[in-house]
């Protein structure tokens, strides 16, 4: 489960301050973080994700703290168990669909067989409906396919936690759903805690729970967005 | 490590101009002190071969280096040219054998090198294909000239005039291509081998006739009867610029045979006293030949072109310098342009070493590839070292010293007689005519078999 407590973070130079008193996701769940923009959605995952430090307070991912953790040990636990797909789909455009789905493995090395990996990589394409497009570049690519890629690349490592930012922003309806229901089945196969920030109201009923922060503000005076 | 490396040929693959700006600039400062280094190397190694094989050269004062060169590559401008008397001067000291060279015309832009059968055995040529010279007017191709001209035996190779503008200059001869040399790896893959004789023919001092048939062919006082007993007048008589079996017996040579040029004379002394006691035949300061010893005169080229080579050597070190300054450059920049990559990359847990070990193996392949090409053109450019040679030998002046660099006017006997396109003198003089033998030149040497039955003024222009 993910744990969030007293969390307190700024950028410093910015106006910016985020705080999160209390906050506690169980293992499996799927939750959907809503509220306005500029509160710091897309900060908070990036907290949770260990790409952020917090000036005070304590994250707990599981049975780690990642304030105990090294800058290296937050990395290698974003690489092994953390799946991200980013606002911006941050896809390398010199690198073919395959390639970039199997791109954490291309950074970090190969733990499991190359073989499994290439099998794993394929049957995730072929549920995502890319099959055919894996020797394909990512500009070759349409927006809901490109998604899909970062989806599939967010995947291939199995993580036990999905941090998913905006998946459907600049999807139309349709090509939003499927990108939802592909993220919705890969979690549930894998039994994955996810945590999406949203704009999208209309998606909320397929979540167990929404965190609006903003209502988290007004509920819990501890919690102060400047 | 194999993630890494594949990210790093993807990017090379993909920014190409970068790529390619990066091997360009590496290769060119891998190339420069490599194909320096290797090029003159093998130019030593061959240039030491050669010289070595060579004893002694003997020609006219001027530059040392020039001669060498000329004897040894038959390249660079023809040196003032000697006689046949220094040949017989050499014989008769009984101190080294001598083989004559005469190097002066070119055919298609090889060097025609007129010699006797001494320099055949000597360089230890052998014919790969055809035969061997078979009467005057033929020739033997070098290798690379047989494959650079297309040429096989029976095909024709026609002269170069001495100069465009020369009317008066004797006429291009047709050699008949009897043979190609097995290659050597050495000059005398990119020559023309004639016999001395066909060399003095194409030079003009001797020629043959061929009879024009018409209306002028008719009995007069001045007509009389030729070599192949055809009536012929002085009008209708023609030098011939092609060796024939109708006009071989034609051929004929005017003036005295001690005065037949030569641009050098290979000596090749019996013993290291014989040697010593002719060096010292040429050291009088009136004395207007010179002898050298190629391994000396390269020995000084080596010692100024290892002046400039490390010239090269600092030339190719400041390359270096702003190779690598460009190379940071293009790096910095290359990464801030790849800055949204490199952010992906750091989001899904990648350390900046894991993003440095990406540049430096794209940096690695990138040095690889030009470390690779840069060896292939240096090796290309190194075993382009003769063509280094015949540029070095145009250049005499930076090698020879302040006495070598005079340069004598050869004495007016030396200079080569001509005679005119169409000899009268010839008839009157038919009884003179010195009988070309169609058997194979190369059975003698210069010899009084092939001097003039007796010794005759040079019959100069009419």
């Amino acid at each position: 489960m993910i744990q969030v407590s007293e969390l307190e973070f700024s950028y410093g130079s910015l106006d910016f301050q985020l705080r999160v008193p209390e906050l506690a996701i169980n293992r499996g769940e799927k939750v959907a973080i809503v509220g306005p923009s500029g509160l710091g959605k897309s900060t908070l995952l990036k907290l949770l994700s260990g790409i952020l430090v917090p000036q005070h307070g304590t994250i707990r991912m599981g049975e780690v703290e990642l304030e105990h953790f090294s800058d290296a040990a937050r990395r290698r636990f974003r690489a092994s168990k953390i799946g991200l797909v980013f606002q911006e789909l941050e896809l390398i455009e010199y690198l073919s669909v395959r390639e970039n789905i199997l791109l954490p493995y291309l950074i970090h090395g190969f733990s499991k067989k190359r073989t499994e990996i290439q099998v794993s990589a394929e049957s995730l394409a072929a549920a995502t409906g890319l099959a055919d497009k894996l020797t394909r570049r990512p500009d070759q690519l349409s927006q809901g396919e490109r998604q899909r890629v970062a989806i599939c690349r967010a995947m291939i490592t199995q993580p036990e936690y999905l941090l998913v930012d905006e998946p459907t922003g600049s999807l139309d309806s349709r090509a939003a759903s499927e990108v939802l229901k592909l993220l919705f089945d890969q979690a549930e196969r894998n039994k994955t805690t996810m945590l999406m920030v949203t704009h999208d109201s209309s998606i909320l009923d397929h979540f167990d729970r929404t965190v609006d922060l903003a209502e988290l503000q007004i509920a819990d005076t501890s919690l102060e967005v400047k | 490590m194999a993630g890494i490396c594949l990210l790093a040929w993807r990017t090379i693959a993909y920014y190409r101009a970068r790529t390619f700006l990066l091997i360009a600039a590496i290769t060119l400062t891998f190339f420069l002190p490599l194909a320096t280094r290797w090029t003159i190397e093998r130019f030593e190694g061959r240039a030491n071969e050669r010289a070595s094989s060579t004893p002694l050269v003997i020609g006219v004062k001027g530059s040392r280096f020039g001669l060498a060169m000329h004897a040894l590559y038959f390249r660079g401008e023809s040196p003032e040219p000697l006689t046949q008397a220094q040949l017989r001067r050499i014989e008769e000291t009984e101190l080294a054998r001598t083989i004559p060279l005469l190097v002066r015309f070119r055919a298609r832009g090889f060097s025609i090198v007129g010699t006797t059968d001494a320099y055949f055995h000597f360089r230890g040529l052998s014919v790969q294909r055809g035969d061997n010279l078979q009467r005057l007017g033929d020739c033997l191709l070098g290798a690379t000239v047989a494959s650079r001209l297309g040429l096989a035996p029976g095909d024709r190779l026609v002269s170069e005039p001495e100069n465009m503008f020369d009317l008066s200059g004797p006429t291009p001869m047709n050699l008949r291509v009897t043979g190609v040399l097995r290659p050597t790896g050495s000059p005398d893959d990119e020559i023309v081998l004639c016999d001395l004789k066909t060399t003095w023919i194409i030079q003009g001092i001797g020629h043959g006739h061929s009879v024009k048939k018409g209306p002028t062919d008719t009995p007069d006082a001045h007509s009389e009867s030729n070599s192949h007993g055809h009536n012929a007048s002085r009008e209708n008589l023609t030098t011939s610029a092609e060796v024939t079996d109708e006009n071989l017996q034609s051929f004929h040579f005017h003036g005295s045979s001690d005065t037949f040029p030569l641009t050098a004379i290979i000596a090749i002394p019996d013993s290291a006293r014989s040697e010593a006691l002719l060096i010292g035949k040429y050291l009088s300061t009136d004395e207007p030949y010179q002898i050298i010893r190629p391994v000396d005169v390269v020995d000084e080229l080596m010692h100024s072109i290892s002046q400039i080579r490390r010239l090269f050597d600092w030339l190719a070190l400041l390359l270096a310098v702003v190779t690598i300054l460009l190379v940071g450059l293009v790096v910095m920049l290359s990464i801030r342009l790849r800055r949204a990559e490199i952010r992906t990359m750091t989001l899904l847990g990648s350390s900046r070493t894991t993003i440095a070990g990406i540049v430096v193996a794209e940096l690695s392949i990138v040095i690889a590839i030009s470390f690779a090409l840069a060896v292939i053109l240096a090796l290309a450019a190194s075993s382009g070292s003769d063509m280094f040679v015949s540029r070095l030998a145009s250049i005499p002046t930076l090698i020879t010293s302040t006495q070598h660099r005079q340069i004598n006017v050869a004495p007016a006997f030396v200079q080569p007689p001509r005679v005119p396109s169409v000899c009268l003198a010839c008839l009157p003089a038919s009884r003179q005519r010195i009988p070309c033998r169609s058997s194979n030149p190369w059975s003698d040497r210069w010899s009084i078999d092939w001097r003039p039955n007796r010794p005759t003024e040079f019959v100069r222009p009419h």
